[in-house]
């Protein structure tokens, strides 16, 4: 695939940070333009007039836009020589890994969404959220088992598509009440693991206390402390 | 379909998630065991078994393997099957992405629309669902303009994936307006997507894989009456 490859993204957002790892995976050349989405620029209305949300990849002018959407389309068209597949080649394989990053999504994301995003003394609605997320957690490491990555020897699509999230577990554990080490180690493990030897992972995640500064700003400005 | 191919759906003939399936396997011409769930009596062990997860049909079970989550199961048929028919995806990777961008605009935003119209706890939940799938039909609507230009069906000139996903609501679609009178498809505001409509309920293959509308109806007219004395009795 040839054009200029441009990313639209918040640098806290683990959608938009799958994109980032992707396209560094496959050594693909990209700008990137970060987004307030507080004030949200033209070109994103224009790119994403659907949903306004980040991440947009837009290669030759032309917008992709959700991030498991995004993943599929670099996979299927940047599979140049010498840069790996994300999804593997078996379509049982591709369905298994398809099933759990959607899992990603529906289930851990929605979960840990609720735990930081309930207002202050909503003591209730936190634990309830902070009982989903935990058991997404484990049953994301269940399906880990003893694997070093979900991909089996390498990353793969699954771990893109979870990898970002981590970043966001310190936020989960200061507003939930729990430490993801003592619940699920294997996957703290694994988080580790893919940023000490990937370094399209590294390159791409912003930094725990960030993210949790940006989240602390964010229930300010909504009213939820 | 190859020699040894062993195929089971287990389904429930009222999903519209289920149709989805059981239209894509129609289309591609495959055929494969259909195994009706009593999800209210009981669902059963191999259904548990092979969806541990969210224990939800369809789940399409391909030579003793499961495989679950409706638009999963779509893309998992069209490259196992990859020569068996017609494909439901294009082969450009563009038009790819916008196929499953429309697909999951169809569950996150359509979807989620109806579920509040129909089931939402208060009237301005209700009102509210109401008005979102006003916005998603519209979208939709433009979609089928733009990216259709013109053609009868959003793969073109013939069936594709985005087809086959928004298909297997057309049931519930009908059965609404049965029961309450409600077009849920304006012919006003949406009149391709009616036109649509129409066209693929037509179709040979589709027309004979459509649940029985009157079923449907009584079907949801049931769930409410459940759900209202759930609701009476919680509150007392």
């Amino acid at each position: 695939m040839e054009g200029v490859v441009v990313l639209l993204n918040c640098f806290v957002s683990p959608f938009g940070n799958r994109v980032r790892i992707a396209l560094k995976f496959k050594g693909v050349a990209y700008e990137e333009k970060a987004e307030n989405l507080a004030a949200k620029s033209p070109l994103l209305l224009s790119s994403n007039p659907v949903h306004a949300k980040v991440p947009v990849l837009i290669v030759d002018g032309k917008p992709v836009c959700e991030s498991l959407v995004i993943l599929e389309f670099i996979d299927d068209g940047f599979s140049a020589a010498g840069a790996p597949p994300l999804l593997p080649a078996d379509p049982y394989a591709r369905a298994h890994a398809r099933f759990w990053a959607s899992y990603v999504d529906t289930k851990l994301n929605e979960a840990g969404m609720r735990v930081w995003r309930s207002p202050k003394g909503a003591t209730a609605a936190v634990e309830a959220a902070r009982k989903d997320t935990v058991a997404a957690l484990k049953t994301l490491e269940a399906e880990l088992g003893g694997k070093p990555y979900f991909g089996g020897d390498a990353l793969g699509y699954v771990d893109v598509a979870l990898v970002p999230f981590a970043p966001w577990f310190l936020t989960y554990e200061r507003f939930g009440g729990f430490t993801v080490a003592a619940e699920c180690p294997a996957l703290a493990a694994w988080a580790d693991r893919c940023v000490r030897e990937n370094t399209c992972v590294a390159e791409s995640l912003p930094e725990a206390e960030h993210v949790f500064q940006f989240v602390c700003g964010m229930r300010k400005a909504f009213g939820l402390d | 379909m190859a020699g040894g191919d062993e195929m089971k759906l287990l389904g429930m003939w009222a999903s519209p998630f289920v149709l989805r399936v059981k239209l894509a396997l129609s289309f591609k011409g495959l055929s494969y065991e259909y195994v009706e769930e009593d999800i209210v009596r009981g669902k059963s062990e191999l259904l548990l078994k092979s969806n541990p997860v969210h224990n939800k049909v369809p789940v399409l079970i391909h030579n003793g393997k499961p495989v679950c989550e409706s638009l999963i199961i779509l893309q998992y048929i069209d490259e196992a099957f990859a020569g068996t028919g017609p494909s439901l995806l294009p082969s450009d990777p563009y038009e790819r992405a916008v196929a499953r961008f429309w697909a999951a605009y169809i569950d996150d935003k359509m979807l989620a629309a109806w579920m509040q119209a129909s089931r939402g706890k208060t009237e301005e939940d209700k009102a509210e669902g109401k008005k979102q799938w006003s916005v998603a039909v519209e979208t939709l609507e433009g979609a089928l303009r733009d990216c259709g230009k013109g053609k009868p069906f959003f793969g073109g000139d013939s069936v594709g994936y985005v087809d086959v996903v928004l298909g297997g609501l057309l049931g519930w679609v009908h059965a609404n307006e049965e029961a309450f009178g409600i077009r849920s498809l304006d012919p006003q505001r949406t009149p391709l997507l009616v036109a649509w409509s129409e066209r693929f309920g037509a179709l040979e293959t589709v027309e004979p894989l459509m649940p029985d509308v009157s079923r449907l109806v009584e079907l949801g007219k049931m769930v409410l009456a459940r759900e209202a004395a759930a609701a009476a009795g919680a509150s007392n």
